[in-house]
């Protein structure tokens, strides 16, 4: 990967993690986008495509609900679909690494999504006279400082990831002779289904007959598992 | 006695639509999204006597800025009713008790449709189009043209019933689609889910490459683990268990190397 491939990784990512939570919360920082956009950039979508899937499943146990803390899927999807996609073909090591990037990158996103929101605070607590007196262009510089602050955020966040996961790639490469794709890629889908699994519960489980819908339907998973 | 609803430009209903979509922009400890219903319901705010200048203006935007707390897409009924009020010309503290009320109830229905339903279940429908062996793109259009026909819907939907009910907008937030449509989603996305997921693994397991039966100790092994999750609910995140396990497992296999 070269600097000139890196720029628009880190706008991507810039983008996405905006997407996030500020504008326009289409959710294109869903993994399952974020990352496929990451390979996409890199020259394999398809890899991406794989990478955001496994994070897919992780995602799906984690809600962005308003005041709690969540981990912030986009900006590090990007990161991991850019490091699976960069190196062309689905190996263990490199599989196993973006993913572990992935993760401790939403971590990190997380982290970095409740720094924005104090310094929003204190910047709401500093202007509190001119918004007490209804002052509509204060009112919405605030906004826009917010808007732009997060889009800052995204973009550093991803640069960030970057400089941590190129280093890594050697370790990927090293992760893949001592890991057969034929133990790394069952070992990363038993995680994500068990994830996955647990998380259609959660959600779903309280809503009446929804039981014995999720028995029969994993059932029916299970028969065209083997059939397909 | 009917009332008719005054109409809202169409260039504010569009400026107050896209200042929806960046909602949270602001998101902060203090007031939460309290700004940012400052930020949605000013382009209609501009309408009172006086315009931007004027002194109901100030007074209606530092009302409607102070801490409110609810669904980002429901929002939009706040900042359709709120906006209504202060045009009518509705009691100040009757509008602030109004804008008090609203959180809850927005929040709440918010949360269990879209959150804990709608996005799950669009989640669920994007693996479904990975496991069919879908391409990329399409796989992306499909789930973001998905979801978005939801969000957008639910925006559009929540300023107009917001706007034309005013401080009488409880009874639209009893609608069936609000009452009934988180558990038909859920129940979808539930039987989806159970169907597709084992098929995702075999997507995610490389099924070409590896022996069926191999994979299928490997399928009920994982099972086997979300049980385990389950039971150790609010103790153990999935996402963190798997960061901790793989990252033991790529140092054990870079040290083999």
């Amino acid at each position: 990967m070269t600097p000139a491939d890196l720029l628009p990784l880190v706008l991507l990512g810039a983008v996405i993690g905006f997407d996030t939570v500020s504008f326009p919360q289409a959710m294109l920082a869903r993994p399952i986008v974020a990352a496929t956009l990451g390979g996409a950039l890199v020259g394999s979508a398809m890899l991406g495509a794989l990478c955001g899937a496994i994070l897919e499943c992780f995602a799906l146990e984690t809600l962005p609900v308003g005041a709690s803390r969540y981990p912030e899927w986009g900006s590090a999807s990007v990161v991991g679909g850019a490091m699976v996609g960069d190196v062309h073909a689905a190996t263990a090591g490199a599989l196993i690494i973006a993913v572990i990037i992935a993760l401790a990158g939403a971590w990190l996103g997380g982290w970095s999504m409740v720094q924005l929101r104090s310094l929003n605070a204190r910047r709401v607590r500093r202007r509190q006279d001119a918004i007490a007196r209804g002052d509509g262009r204060v009112i919405r510089n605030l906004h826009l400082q917010g808007l732009l602050s997060d889009f800052v955020r995204g973009a550093a966040l991803t640069a960030v990831l970057l400089a941590i996961a190129l280093p890594l790639r050697d370790l990927s490469e090293r992760a893949s002779q001592g890991l057969t794709l034929s133990v790394g890629r069952p070992l990363l889908g038993m995680i994500a289904l068990a994830v996955a699994v647990s998380a259609v519960w959660k959600h779903f489980a309280s809503v009446p007959y929804v039981r014995p819908i999720i028995g029969f339907a994993l059932a029916a998973g299970i028969a065209w598992f083997f059939v397909a | 006695m009917t009332t008719t609803t005054p109409p809202l430009p169409v260039r504010t209903q569009l400026s107050m639509l896209l200042r929806l979509l960046a909602i949270q922009g602001s998101w902060n400890y203090e007031t939460l999204i309290g700004t940012g219903i400052g930020f949605c319901v000013e382009p209609a705010l501009r309408l009172l006597p006086g315009g931007r200048d004027g002194e109901a203006y100030r007074a209606a935007l530092a009302r409607q800025t102070q801490y409110f707390n609810a669904h980002p897409y429901l929002a939009a009924v706040a900042v359709g009713a709120l906006g209504r009020a202060e045009l009518d010309g509705e009691p100040a503290h009757q509008i602030e008790r109004y804008r008090r009320a609203l959180c809850s109830p927005l929040g709440s229905l918010g949360d269990r449709l879209v959150w804990s339903a709608w996005l799950p279940f669009c989640s669920i429908v994007a693996l479904a189009l990975f496991a069919w062996g879908a391409a990329p793109l399409l796989i992306v259009l499909g789930f973001l043209a998905l979801y978005n026909a939801g969000h957008l819907w639910l925006l559009v939907w929540g300023l107009r019933t917001g706007w034309r009910d005013g401080l009488r907008v409880a009874p639209s937030l009893g609608t069936r689609l609000l009452r009934q449509g988180p558990t038909a989603i859920s129940r979808a996305g539930a039987a989806l889910g159970g169907l597709v997921l084992p098929v995702v693994f075999l997507r995610i397991a490389g099924g070409d490459a590896n022996d069926k039966l191999v994979l299928a100790f490997v399928l009920f092994a994982a099972l086997i683990a979300a049980a385990l999750l389950l039971r150790l609910h609010g103790r153990l995140q999935g996402w963190k268990a798997g960061l901790i396990v793989l990252s033991l497992v790529a140092i054990y296999s870079a040290v083999r190397s």
